[in-house]
């Protein structure tokens, strides 16, 4: 003879049972809509790529003080402060490269953004001021030293210059912020001229 | 006639006792020799350290031990020579310029030392040479010495040459230097390598710096003799 409160017992587990049965079929059924829902979210068409195009880079070389015009191609896409991103991108790939003439980790990823914005006392209309934003890390790992920092600078203003004329003037920001010098050394806080930085193979006083 | 004789012969005889009580003339006085006065400018210091070195030294004790070779010989040759810094302390760079400016120098040096590149690295300022001017922008005072800081950077480009050691040469803004009203120069030196670019001698190496403060030395010599050197406050 079973005694009656455990046919209620029963009853009430059979009851619990079912119920969390039919609440975690409901639970999956809601997590299926919802990973359908974010799936509709997804690109469906594929990202233009930018046709790859001819962009000058004035390479720095340590062990002569040069800053040397090479030809490379690589997609540049057609917003002029994406593009300048970049040919800067590219340039500081070749530096983190190894075998590199102007050691600099960091690569692509160095530059944060590039903006265009009208310069100030320009001469002709047209000119731009280009705010390079360098990340802090790029900074941090700089080698120090007059020459190599000057020659870093001084390659970023001139590739701008060969790709895009308009640019001007070139100021540099780090992790969105003035400061005063890259690593110890080459001025931060002055607007270069992108004129002053022309390639030259040995330079000389 | 004869009264005449007489009054002539009393005054030489007076004339000569007066000359005798004299003290014997002085030699006409000489022009005061100009000074020379060479700035010594170890860069960094305190917590400015500079570079990291590879030799595990930090950059502004290099950079002081330079200095320190660099003033002994020109103090022998009989220089006078002003340091920016004698001990590990930090320096602004506008002080500096304002002792350089202060001692009205013949030329100003300011040392660095770097890992990277080759050979000693020398810099003058990328200011456009400009006309001196009774007043001056503090941040350019530079460019009315230009074309002399040039001619100072010939001299020890000639003397480092002469010494076997590499050089290079370049323009660059240095913002400590364009304050300066003297001929100026950045001195930078990089590791010595040889020619498949492996470092021969360190930046902190004191042979290498013992060669580098010698040859520097010399070119200050040459640029006191130089015929176109004009004194230190005519550009």
């Amino acid at each position: 003879m079973i005694p009656r409160y455990q046919k209620v017992l029963f009853v009430i587990l059979l009851i619990a049972a079912l119920g969390m049965g039919i609440k975690l079929w409901q639970l999956r059924d809601r997590a299926h809509k919802r990973l359908l829902a974010g799936q509709t979210l997804a690109p469906t068409a594929a990202p233009i790529v930018a046709p790859a195009e001819q962009a000058t880079l004035v390479v720095a070389n340590d062990f002569d003080n040069s800053l040397v015009p090479q030809v490379h191609s690589l997609p540049l896409p057609a917003d002029p402060g994406a593009r300048a991103r970049a040919v800067l991108g590219k340039l500081l790939d070749l530096y983190a490269a190894p075998e590199s003439t102007h050691e600099i980790p960091g690569g692509a990823a160095s530059v944060d953004q590039v903006f265009l914005l009208h310069a100030r006392g320009a001469k002709s209309p047209g000119d731009q001021l280009a705010v390079v934003n360098l990340t802090g890390t790029f900074a941090a790992s700089h080698p120090a030293g007059l020459e190599t920092e000057s020659l870093t600078v001084l390659s970023i203003c001139a590739t701008l210059r060969a790709n895009l004329p308009s640019i001007t003037q070139v100021h540099f920001l780090v992790d969105g912020v003035e400061r005063p010098t890259l690593a110890g050394h080459a001025d931060l806080t002055r607007t270069y001229l992108s004129s002053e930085a022309t390639p030259v193979e040995g330079t000389t006083p | 006639m004869r009264c005449s004789n007489t009054a002539a012969v009393f005054l030489a005889l007076a004339l000569s006792a007066v000359g005798q009580q004299l003290p014997s003339p002085q030699p006409a006085p000489q022009p005061p020799v100009p000074r020379f006065v060479v700035i010594i400018d170890a860069a960094h210091g305190g917590d400015d350290t500079g570079a990291h070195l590879s030799s595990g030294q930090l950059e502004k004790a290099a950079n002081l031990a330079l200095s320190v070779r660099l003033r002994s010989l020109l103090t022998a040759r009989g220089f006078q020579v002003i340091t920016t810094r004698e001990n590990d302390s930090f320096i602004e760079l506008n002080r500096r310029a304002e002792l350089a400016n202060h001692a009205n120098a013949a030329a100003c040096i300011s040392l660095h030392a770097t890992e990277s590149g080759s050979g000693v690295h020398l810099f003058a300022s990328s200011l456009a040479p400009a006309n001196p001017t009774r007043f001056m922008p503090w941040k350019t005072a530079q460019a009315a010495w230009e074309t002399r800081s040039l001619a100072l950077a010939g001299a020890i480009n000639s003397a480092l040459t002469h010494a076997g050691l590499t050089v290079t040469l370049g323009r660059v803004p240095l913002p400590g230097i364009e304050s300066m009203t003297c001929p100026a120069l950045a001195v930078e030196l990089g590791p010595q390598r040889d020619a498949d670019r492996k470092v021969t001698a360190e930046p902190d190496s004191p042979d290498y710096q013992a060669q580098v403060a010698s040859a520097l030395a010399a070119a200050v010599l040459e640029w006191r003799s130089d015929p176109n050197r004009t004194g230190a406050r005519q550009p």
